[in-house]
């Protein structure tokens, strides 16, 4: 065997490093108090590493074509690897207070981030399967990390439970494609895929497997219980990271594999963005509780992000990239205040704890106003420009009914903007004589909400991050 | 020689049972047997596949492999998660884990 191919793979090298490294630290250092902040900086400071290596590489293709990455693909990398690093930084509070297990929890963050990154850069049904197992396993046990909540072991059971049942329904739906093409790869798929009814099956066994992985709307019930029992950072890297890597493996697998079964897909893409993006809004509406609120917002997003892959356009991918970035930062933004007052307030997560939460907490308070409004897109914040973005690329084709689809998106918008500023009434309007006290934020959640609100008010006006990513997507 | 849609039946039987199974049971364990059925029947589907439509590849057998095993390490987990349910909740039924609002 040519153990030289290992070397194409330099971002998974570099993450398999990162891991043994860190489980090196976490087994040599002694137990004392400074354990927990020295490993969370080492393994920081090695995403940081990865993050930078990926940003250099050439993407390659490995093992005949099993491993076939792409510019677009190390750009979307590099993209996750920060928001990694977000959920690294905001976690840290949580990880040294709670938990004397901070190695354990960076080894299953780097190690499902390791298998986002095989899943990405796949090139045939058996690395995808691998990744998005190496993706989905270790993310369990981070859901069930609050060893001592009834919820958070509730939350687990929903999802690994879940996500065996849809990974056992795509891999039904990939036999049928075997069976139709007699071919694993993606590039051999294209070629001889054709819309024959066995291949119409598999196609749709697939896409309802991957459809809950990203939770579109037939295929979301999970959603609500898992990002409200699992911890406040585990559930942030749930809605962002691990729903963008998995929207991008679909986004490339439609294209790559299912290209000349466009105008099938198409049609199952327009009513599973519709019912996500309006169902999601609606039961959005009337939640009382923050995360799950902010579950049935992800749903809604995750529609806003399938709508760039509609029609197979150029566009798409670029779309889907810059949306998932804008996303990354606004989500985590919120859900580094949704930490933060969890843990100065005794674990509050309820909508009502935020009522008069301006007066006590201005700064915090302004922070997640500024990204709940670029999550409903509004100008001049970044999710204005991703949503625009996404939107274009939805039309791109002029096929009409891409046209009705993106004008129930955009009425959605109007319909989401109500709900995400029912939060905000709630932090500056609503009267209450018992606001959250006054608290002080730890290091770790300023650099987080720096980093984010860094990235809401400049990725939309700075036009080189959308110039990076499309550069790379075309 | 036994035809493909014998295998193509019986794994369908074996996937529909599963999903059956996954959706009516109120047992967290039967659950994670139904899902176990479910991979079986891709096992099925695959090795078949590759055996009579496909025999000049090996492509449906590591596949296979690689699913066993993966069904291995998944249950492992999700078997560990549901002894931590049953130690918070002292049972393991779906109907007495509805701590979270609806």
């Amino acid at each position: 065997m040519n153990y030289s191919e290992f070397l194409k793979m330099i971002p998974e090298a570099f993450l398999v490093l990162a891991l043994i490294l860190v489980f090196i630290g976490d087994f040599c250092l002694n137990k004392s108090e400074r354990k927990n902040a020295v490993l969370s900086k080492l393994a920081a400071a090695l995403l940081v590493v990865v993050g930078v290596v990926t940003t250099s590489v050439t993407p390659e293709s490995a093992f005949g074509g099993i491993y076939a990455s792409s510019a677009a693909i190390n750009v979307m990398k590099v993209i996750l690897a920060f928001g990694t690093l977000i959920v690294m930084i905001m976690a840290q509070p949580w990880v040294e207070k709670t938990h004397r297990l901070a190695g354990e929890f960076y080894m299953l963050l780097i190690s499902t981030l390791l298998g986002m990154f095989m899943m990405m850069s796949s090139g045939s049904f058996l690395l995808f399967f691998l990744g998005l197992e190496t993706a989905s396993v270790p993310l369990a046990c981070m859901v069930a990390f609050d060893r001592h909540r009834k919820d958070s072991a509730e939350g687990a059971a929903k999802y690994i439970l879940v996500a065996t049942f849809s990974s056992g329904v795509m891999l039904f739906g990939i036999s049928f494609i075997y069976a139709a093409t007699g071919t694993l790869y993606f590039d051999d798929v294209a070629n001889v895929v054709t819309g024959s009814p066995l291949c119409i099956m598999g196609l749709t066994f697939f896409f309802s497997g991957l459809g809950f992985k990203i939770s579109l709307v037939p295929f979301h019930f999970w959603t609500a219980d898992t990002y409200q029992g699992a911890p406040t950072p585990v559930t942030g890297y749930l809605s962002v990271i691990s729903k963008g890597a998995a929207a991008i493996t679909l986004c490339t697998i439609l294209m790559k594999a299912f290209g000349p079964m466009v105008e099938y897909w198409n049609y199952l893409l327009y009513i599973v963005i519709v019912l996500s993006i309006t169902l999601a809004n609606l039961f959005a509406i009337r939640q009382s509780e923050l995360k799950r609120f902010m579950a049935f917002s992800s749903i809604s997003q995750a529609g806003y992000i399938m709508l760039a892959v509609v029609g197979n356009g150029q566009l798409g991918v670029a779309a889907l990239t810059y949306y998932v970035l804008v996303y990354i930062v606004a989500n985590m933004a919120v859900f580094t205040v949704i930490n933060v007052v969890e843990h100065n307030n005794g674990g509050r997560t309820d909508m009502a704890a935020y009522n008069g939460f301006y007066q006590t907490n201005p700064k915090l308070s302004f922070l997640m106003t500024l990204a709940l409004f670029s999550l409903a897109g509004i100008p001049p914040f970044a999710g204005m420009f991703s949503k625009f973005f996404v939107f274009m690329a939805g039309v791109q084709n002029g096929d009409p009914m891409a046209y009705i689809v993106v004008f129930i998106a955009l009425v959605n918008t109007v319909v989401s903007l109500y709900y995400y500023l029912l939060i905000v009434k709630a932090m500056y309007i609503t009267k209450t004589d018992t606001p959250l006290p006054t608290f002080k934020s730890d290091n770790g959640t300023k650099i987080a909400l720096a980093l984010c609100t860094a990235g809401i008010a400049l990725f939309g006006v700075v036009s080189c991050v959308y110039e990076w990513i499309a550069a790379a997507g075309l | 020689m036994i035809p493909v849609e014998c295998y193509f039946a019986l794994s369908a039987i074996l996937f529909f049972i599963g999903v059956y199974g996954f959706t009516t049971r109120r047992n967290l364990i039967a659950m994670l047997i139904s899902v176990e059925l479910i991979l079986n029947a891709v096992d099925i589907n695959f090795a078949a596949i590759n055996r009579l439509l496909y025999p000049n590849g090996n492509e449906g057998m590591f596949m296979t492999l690689f699913v066993i095993g993966v069904a291995a390490a998944e249950s492992a987990v999700a078997i560990s998660i549901i002894i931590n349910v049953y130690r918070k909740f002292k049972s393991d039924s779906v109907d007495a884990i509805k701590n979270m609002k609806r």
